[in-house]
């Protein structure tokens, strides 16, 4: 018994890394669980993100890309990732960093100076939008005035918007977001919870908006989270991992949990909930909200004003719950028919800093 | 929000509560106001009292009707799916798969109560012209997957004949049926080959859907050599929801909308899901008040991923009880196959209101439903990134077998290293071998599909 507890020691002891052969392995891979070295490890994190890229086309030479910059490990990975594979295989990109500040004293104030280490460190110019200048409040007076209760619904229709906005002072032809497999796997599951079949269509589309002005792209749709993780770990990158103050425990969804037990049993679930995702036969004529223009400010719409507008009507009106909820629009009878979602909210994790899905 | 969508065709009670909520009648106001006191009322028929929480342990939403009115709610569901769906016509043989768990006891059940009112109809009309559709009973035999068991099985067996035999008149004819009766050979060498085959999957979740296949096809055989043409099976709505989610996270994604329907006619004997629209709590509830024994065979929880997602569904559902419902809708929204359902029938036996009901809820075939291959393993519809990755090339006819198969299979049943996949290979049924021989693209139920306006009966017994 002893005995073989030895040998193994001895064995794990000299393991050597089970890609190049030649190295001490330092990690398990995530993602396929192979006992492989930091600089394997590197290689085959920035390769697999290389190959999305060229077969998803990405990309054009000459594409002006703005990445969606939070200061957050994703971003901040994906930052540093896109700039090096720019330079190594010569995409030919111009690369900008776009933050939006909702104006959140202690949050976002402490992660936007990280953003702005890192325009240094990786040379990439630095666009800011505020709430403040787009909207004329900051989060944290939106706080003031209806509390803590759908802020976060505030939040995500207007940092949507300010990322497209700031796409455009940019005069981008792309911008690229820190969307993760494990983001996307848990989309997938939230649209089936939530009995959503149009997004449930869309969610795992790895560029969308291509009908709009600015296409948006997840250059980390099969990348996992822990391996992000771990590649800002071993590189020592400079990122930012403090909770939003205002929505602490939005990681702590039913959701995420569910996704984080399948991986430690199965680490292939997260890959193959996005290819169910991917392959759910959903017919095409499924129908999709028409896309107009808000009559108020021009951005896109499917009502009469966009979503933002009308949460920011309330705002100024003194009405906050204006909006609130799940608003069908304008009925035929012009009765507006706004249904309180109440309950689903603990299933789902990232309502904040939810962009796209 | 339950069951409150244009698919839903079940007379539910949460639509009537819905309406109630949006313009509140005086008898709703009361009801709801007096929840809380003694006298309150089943919200349906608000004459009786509602079944109490106290005498069948169990709260919710079941309870605010009265013991008939949530009897009749959930038998009206379990008619309309077979009747919406032809899943049975007069001329039928239809057998029933029975588990003795609570939803294949239901299952029974309501099948007997409504081929008993068709005897009924059938002696009260004067040219008898209906025949009454007859009922089997069939109970796969695990005990050799789980010798622990067998004692428990062996004495379940003795009451599930007795429970059978109560139900008559018309008899009903129970098939015990061991598992190993998949093979074709004597039973002491199906059991040996059935270990090795369960033996040589390591990964726990692959293991239990093997078994899950290997029942279906124990089904399918005693069904075909019994003369049966439907095969009923208890799925209920948590089972389905539980389905959807465990499906999604093996990567089925583009084989789940098979799965889910009401009528499934893949197989030689098309399979019909009568409880769709049923969930389990209301099944477990009517078993506790009508005395419907069940039997817990087997003490061990779901393992790997299965049970992974059956407590987050439990949990799911304790955040909000209509939860399972609103994942079959999703669900059910997918597009389905051209084998979820049941060939129209034009035999003038079966009742002009049936057919027509049947045309209106049938599938309509669509141009894109043509014809599929399906893994030989879990005999699901191969996707086209399945069908590229399948390579028919290989001359080991094992490694052709495996090429055959859907990825999530190669992943979680078969064996990787090359011997225990050909000890695998070696142990599998003939009927699943066969499946992969014919070729997956002719495969006979597609083969029927071709030529199905042509065929003038709706079962093979002639050929």
């Amino acid at each position: 018994m002893e005995e073989a507890a030895d040998a193994k020691a001895r064995k794990t002891g000299v393991r050597l890394c089970c890609l190049c052969d030649q190295r001490r392995a330092a990690l398990k891979r995530p993602k396929t669980l192979e006992q492989i070295c930091r600089e394997c490890f590197y290689k085959v994190f920035e390769e697999e993100i290389h190959q999305v890229i060229v077969e998803n086309q990405l990309f054009k030479p000459g594409d002006r890309v703005a990445i969606g910059a939070s200061g957050g490990k994703d971003s901040t990975v994906l930052a540093y990732v896109l700039s090096e594979l720019n330079h190594r295989h010569n995409y030919g990109l111009d690369l900008f960093l776009l933050s939006v500040d909702e104006g959140i004293t202690g949050y976002r104030d402490d992660s936007l100076e990280t953003v702005k280490r890192n325009e240094i460190q990786y040379g990439l110019p630095l666009k800011i939008v505020s709430y403040k200048d787009l909207y004329g409040w900051t989060m944290d007076e939106i706080v003031k005035m209806i509390g803590l209760k759908n802020n976060c619904t505030f939040c995500g229709v207007f940092r949507r918007q300010a990322l497209d906005r700031g796409a455009a002072l940019l005069k981008v032809d792309k911008v690229a977001t820190g969307h993760n497999a494990d983001d996307i796997a848990e989309t997938v599951l939230l649209n089936i919870l939530r009995g959503d079949i149009a997004r449930l269509s869309r969610c795992t589309s790895i560029t969308t908006g291509e009908d709009g002005p600015i296409p948006r792209c997840k250059p980390f749709k099969y990348t996992y989270e822990k391996e992000i993780v771990m590649y800002a770990y071993f590189k020592r990158l400079d990122y930012f991992s403090t909770e939003c103050i205002y929505s602490p425990n939005a990681y702590r969804g039913f959701a995420r949990e569910f996704i984080k037990d399948l991986e430690s049993i199965r680490p292939r679930a997260i890959l193959d909930i996005i290819k169910s995702g991917e392959d759910f036969r959903i017919s095409t004529n499924t129908k999709m909200p028409e896309q107009g223009t808000c009559e108020r400010c021009g951005y896109i719409s499917s009502q009469k004003w966009c979503k933002a507008c009308v949460l920011l009507e309330g705002l100024n009106r003194g009405l906050p719950k204006l909006g609130i909820g799940r608003s069908r629009g304008l009925d035929n009878d012009g009765r507006k028919d706004v249904k309180h979602s109440t309950g689903t909210k603990n299933i789902e994790s990232k309502q904040c800093g939810t962009l796209d899905f | 929000m339950a069951c409150n969508s244009s698919n839903c065709q079940s007379n539910c009670y949460k639509n009537d509560e819905e309406q109630a909520e949006d313009s509140p009648s005086p008898a709703y106001r009361k009801s709801s106001t007096s929840i809380n006191g003694q006298n309150n009322l089943c919200v349906k028929c608000k004459a009786n009292e509602p079944i109490s929480c106290a005498s069948v342990g169990s709260g919710g939403d079941d309870t605010r009707f009265c013991y008939g009115c949530f009897r009749s709610n959930l038998y009206g569901k379990f008619r309309l799916s077979v009747t919406s769906h032809a899943m049975i016509t007069p001329s039928d043989n239809v057998l029933v798969a029975f588990s003795g768990g609570p939803a294949s006891s239901v299952a029974l059940q309501f099948v007997h109560e409504m081929q008993h009112r068709a005897l009924k109809n059938f002696e009260a009309s004067k040219d008898r012209s209906l025949p009454v559709f007859g009922v089997g009973v069939a109970f796969i035999d695990e005990s050799s997957v789980y010798p622990d068991a067998s004692e428990k099985v062996d004495d379940a067996i003795k009451e599930m004949r007795l429970i059978v035999s109560k139900l008559a008149p018309p008899m009903k004819q129970l098939h015990v049926v061991p598992i190993e009766n998949i093979y074709t050979s004597d039973s002491i060498d199906g059991k040996d080959r059935l270990t090795n085959l369960l033996n040589a999957v390591n990964d726990a979740t692959g293991k239990e859907d093997l078994l899950l296949h290997l029942r279906m096809l124990a089904l399918q055989k005693v069904a075909s050599q019994n003369g049966y043409n439907r095969l009923i099976i208890g799925s209920c709505t948590s089972r389905i929801a539980a389905h959807v989610l465990t499906a999604t996270v093996k990567g089925q994604g583009y084989s789940l909308s098979a799965d889910i329907q009401y009528v499934d006619a893949r197989w030689d004997v098309p399979v019909v899901l009568p409880l769709r629209d049923c969930t389990a709590q209301e099944l477990n509830l009517l078993c506790r008040i009508d005395g419907l024994k069940t039997f817990q065979l087997l003490n061990n929880p779901p393992a790997g991923i299965n049970g992974l997602v059956s407590s987050f569904v439990t949990l799911l559902q304790e955040e909000n009880p209509s939860r399972e419902c609103t994942i079959v809708r999703t669900a059910g929204k997918l597009t389905p196959f051209h084998f979820n359902r049941i060939p129209e029938i034009n035999d003038c036996n079966v009742p002009l209101a049936t057919r027509r009901r049947q045309k209106r809820y049938n599938l309509k075939t669509i141009e894109s439903m043509t014809s599929e291959s399906f893994c030989p393993l879990c005999n699901s519809p191969l996707s086209n990134s399945d069908l590229l990755s399948s390579s028919s090339l290989e001359s080991c006819q094992s490694s052709r077998f495996v090429g055959a198969c859907c990825s999530s299979c190669r992943f979680q049943i078969l064996p990787k290293d090359s011997s225990s996949r050909e000890h695998f290979y070696t142990s599998l049924p003939q009927q699943l071998v066969a499946r992969m021989k014919y070729g997956s693209c002719d495969n006979s139920s597609s083969l029927r599909q071709q030529i199905q306006d042509c065929l003038l009966s709706d079962s093979e017994d002639e050929s």
